[in-house]
């Protein structure tokens, strides 16, 4: 097969046809923040946190192929900055209470206003009036939470294959639907691999709740993105 | 040079900030010897008769009388630190801001299971400060200069950033000091 060179802020890399920035970039060790992509799922580019800068202009690697010399900029602080922005974002746009919630140290939104060092928003709380839908079989949908990644809509599906998860409505009025009668009949692992694959607390599995201390989640004491490179060949 | 003076105060939260200021331990002997506590609820002082260097508030604004405290602090502070969930961003108390205030005072004092049927009335007293439409982060009301996030900020965060303001340093933020929980 042949190959792809190209340059992720100068550090020369190599990858293969049909790759996306973002694999390729992984495929090399190199960290790219992101937050709507999950491995094995087909990318959304909805967050866009993932934005780099090819020939000056920004792309979502999450979504963009890799090609023949490409110099794709990264690390930039320009790029860093933007992609604190979105975070912040999203944490004004909707009622993000990390205190009281149980994904709080799972977190992936969470795990980016770490990494960024997020003190507090640029930008103004919105605030918005958002509900809890707790009729969901095993599931609870979590309104105030959704960031509307889509990582539930593109992968949970029943046994049969229909999707549960659909975005309903347009714009600002858009939200993620939930099928209550399909989520009902998710199974227990199901339900569970659900609740993992959404980045926030906006899907749970009921009747279990904070099972992990303090000082042991994910990013209590690990920043999102270092496992990125060490075990790359 | 005379010490540094520092004043705090707790408006809408649970005084969990100020339990982990206590939480530096020994090291509050040291804090002592380095800074003079004035109005705080910590040394009961009241009224502010002096400019302080560093105001630390917790908890956001949900009533006239946060708001009126805030602006005190805001003119006897040259330096005011936002510290904690609810100071920066509203925290629990601000899970009422998607419902109206009627709904939730009537939800309280009128329908709540545990009200006397007796004694059934929303409190309208002319002494109580009045309720906020919704609650606000302290800079939203007033200039924050400063925010120390966590729920409660962790004893280290507070000593190492106490000690960056006494000193005039810049605050090395580590990955473990910046938490929301």
């Amino acid at each position: 097969m042949s190959k792809i060179k190209f340059t992720v802020d100068g550090k020369a890399c190599i990858g293969t046809p049909g790759q996306t920035i973002m694999e390729a970039a992984l495929a090399n060790g190199v960290y790219i923040p992101a937050l709507c992509r999950y491995e094995g799922l087909k990318p959304a580019g909805s967050c866009r946190i993932c934005t780099v800068r090819v020939g000056g202009r920004p792309m979502a690697a999450c979504t963009q192929p890799v090609s023949e010399g490409m110099a794709v900029e990264n690390m930039s602080q320009e790029l860093e900055d933007m992609r604190k922005a979105l975070v912040e974002m999203l944490f004004v746009e909707g009622n993000h209470m990390c205190p009281t919630c149980e994904k709080s140290g799972n977190c992936e939104l969470q795990a980016l206003a770490y990494r960024y060092q997020m003190l507090v928003p640029r930008f103004p709380y919105q605030f918005p009036a958002r509900s809890v839908e707790p009729t969901g079989g095993r599931l609870l949908f979590e309104y105030n939470r959704c960031i509307q990644c889509l990582r539930c809509v593109r992968s949970v599906k029943t046994k049969d294959g229909k999707a549960v998860f659909g975005p309903l409505g347009r714009s600002e009025k858009k939200k993620i639907g939930m099928d209550k009668e399909l989520a009902s009949k998710l199974s227990d692992k199901d339900a569970r691999e659900a609740m993992d694959r959404c980045p926030v607390g906006a899907l749970l599995k009921k009747e279990v709740g904070f099972v992990i201390p303090i000082g042991k989640r994910k990013f209590d004491k690990t920043p999102i993105g270092s496992d990125v490179g060490k075990t790359a060949s | 040079m005379s010490k540094p003076i520092i004043a705090t105060a707790s408006l809408a939260g649970c005084f969990g900030c100020h339990m982990s200021v206590l939480d530096i331990d020994d090291r509050i002997l040291t804090l002592i010897d380095l800074v003079e506590f004035h109005k705080s609820p910590i040394d009961d002082i009241k009224t502010f008769s002096k400019i302080c260097d560093v105001g630390l508030i917790e908890g956001g604004c949900c009533n006239s009388e946060n708001v009126e405290t805030l602006r005190e602090f805001r003119k006897n502070c040259k330096v005011l630190v936002s510290v904690g969930e609810c100071a920066i961003m509203g925290g629990l108390p601000a899970m009422r801001n998607g419902i109206p205030v009627k709904d939730c005072l009537e939800e309280a004092y009128l329908h709540c299971p545990t009200v006397d049927p007796a004694d059934r009335m929303i409190p309208n007293d002319p002494e109580l400060p009045i309720i906020l439409d919704k609650v606000y982060p302290c800079h939203e009301v007033v200039k924050i200069d400063a925010f120390l996030p966590g729920c409660p900020p962790s004893a280290e965060l507070i000593w190492k950033a106490l000690v960056a303001l006494v000193e005039g340093k810049p605050l090395d933020l580590t990955y473990d000091l910046v938490k929301f929980d």
